[in-house]
């Protein structure tokens, strides 16, 4: 049986018909046309298709979109609606991705931190993208690129 | 891989309507609260409910409150909502540090503290820590109530003593905890999503009665009773640390696997089991490291 739900998708509402099987992934990914989140591991390992969902980053392929109904859902797209904002800026400048796989959950997961805590020590931030794996830059770069942001906000 | 089994969704408002549910489809339910596991095992075909029952509609089951003398952990608690308690973090610190080194921050933040203990993984993390701290499972059914003690509740790998039909209404931990001193200390290949190769929970009163669990190292979370009564009423000391290291193999069976093998365990056994003794200790008495520290 279909289910109708309603998602705000970076600020925009979206009716959606749903199957109960269909996950938050799957409806943003092809029906509401968001490409951010990604098809990783889909079992909750890899944090590729981290969203924020009522300002908290979940992995939306285990969450199931008829789960989400009435919820908000934040993603990258919603970020940079004027353009890359800081923190999205600090990993270009620092070349904090190659393939960019895994930019979109890492920039999210950061971004959760740093609603809450604006001066995270670097241990911090390692434990907030712990869950976010990266195959091309042993996170060098992108806990430098955080730690930059940090820093600059702090002065 | 879109999840290919189809079953039908309902989202009850009360306990009863939930119950009503369950009892009307019998196996072919399903309880979901945060997913992390449900919906990994629906994509897997490891589970093929007719009917998923979500129960995030039903106020009250998020609650962390004291009733009475008792620490009440609802169904929807997760273990991000543990990590910012801050009546577990004054009173059941050892929750607290548990509770910070379960997967990450994406899955904290949905994977519910009852629903780690439903699925019963051998490697849970809530499952030794509940041991030490003597939890009781609340249960409600078409029967009615009934209250499980967290070492009965284990009974399997996977397996647990939830009848068809029931719902787990809660955890409750008894207040006396309060003034003991605690540890939990997990080892993992890396931080993140890793399960845990083995784990130690530690409890320590203050006339020195000790209650240990170990987690991964055996079909279930297991309560080491025998060790414990070894060690009852010492002190850390090379002689009782030795009491305690030589009776690991009693209480733990454990197996070769894709995290670790068994001589590895074991081994790494007696370092947590030592530090773990060591940091509840020291905590019992006012020191040792922060809570929520790895240990190793």
């Amino acid at each position: 049986m279909k289910h109708s739900i309603t998602l705000n998708v970076n600020g925009e509402e979206w009716d959606v018909d749903v199957a109960p099987n269909d996950t938050l992934l799957e409806v943003l990914r092809e029906r509401v046309g968001i490409k951010s989140p990604k098809v990783g591991c889909e079992r909750g390992d890899c944090g590729a298709c981290t969203v924020i969902l009522d300002g908290k980053t979940v992995r939306s392929c285990l969450v199931l979109a008829v789960e989400a109904d009435g919820s908000g859902v934040l993603t990258v797209e919603g970020l940079s609606k004027e353009g890359p904002n800081e923190l999205q800026q600090a990993f270009i400048d620092r070349n904090s991705f190659q393939c960019g796989f895994c930019a979109p959950g890492v920039v999210l997961a950061v971004s959760e931190l740093l609603a809450t805590n604006t001066s995270p020590t670097e241990d911090e931030v390692k434990e907030a993208i712990a869950g976010n794996l990266c195959r091309c830059t042993g996170y060098t770069p992108i806990v430098e690129a955080v730690m930059d942001v940090v820093e600059k906000d702090r002065t | 891989m879109p999840i290919a089994h189809e079953f039908d969704y309902v989202k009850p408002g009360t306990i009863e309507e939930a119950i009503g549910i369950l009892a009307e489809h019998g196996d072919g339910a399903q309880i979901l609260a945060g997913g992390t596991d449900v919906v990994a095992q629906l994509r897997d075909d490891a589970i093929t409910p007719e009917i998923v029952v979500d129960i995030k509609g039903i106020d009250g089951l998020g609650d962390i409150r004291l009733a009475g003398d008792r620490l009440f952990i609802g169904p929807l608690v997760t273990f991000t909502d543990v990590i910012e308690s801050e009546l577990i973090r004054e009173s059941f610190p050892l929750f607290h540090e548990m509770a910070v080194k379960v997967a990450s921050k994406g899955i904290r933040n949905r994977a519910t503290v009852v629903g780690n203990i439903c699925s019963a993984v051998p490697s849970c993390d809530a499952g030794p820590v509940l041991l030490v701290y003597d939890a009781q499972v609340l249960l409600l059914g078409p029967e009615g109530e009934r209250t499980v003690p967290i070492d009965e509740w284990f009974v399997g790998p996977k397996k647990t003593d939830l009848r068809q039909c029931e719902l787990v209404v809660g955890l409750e931990i008894s207040s006396s905890a309060r003034a003991f001193g605690g540890s939990y200390v997990k080892l993992g290949r890396y931080r993140g999503e890793d399960l845990a190769q083995a784990s130690v929970a530690v409890l320590v009163s203050p006339d020195y009665e000790y209650r240990v669990a170990f987690g991964a190292v055996g079909p279930t979370p297991v309560r080491a009773r025998e060790l414990e009564a070894e060690i009852r009423n010492e002190e850390p000391s090379d002689e009782m640390l030795e009491t305690a290291r030589k009776a690991i193999p009693r209480e733990t069976s454990p197996i070769t696997d894709i995290r670790a093998t068994a001589e590895y365990r074991a081994h790494m056994l007696e370092v947590m089991l030592e530090r773990g003794i060591r940091a509840a200790v020291a905590r019992l008495n006012g020191g040792g490291p922060e809570y929520g520290t790895r240990h190793i």
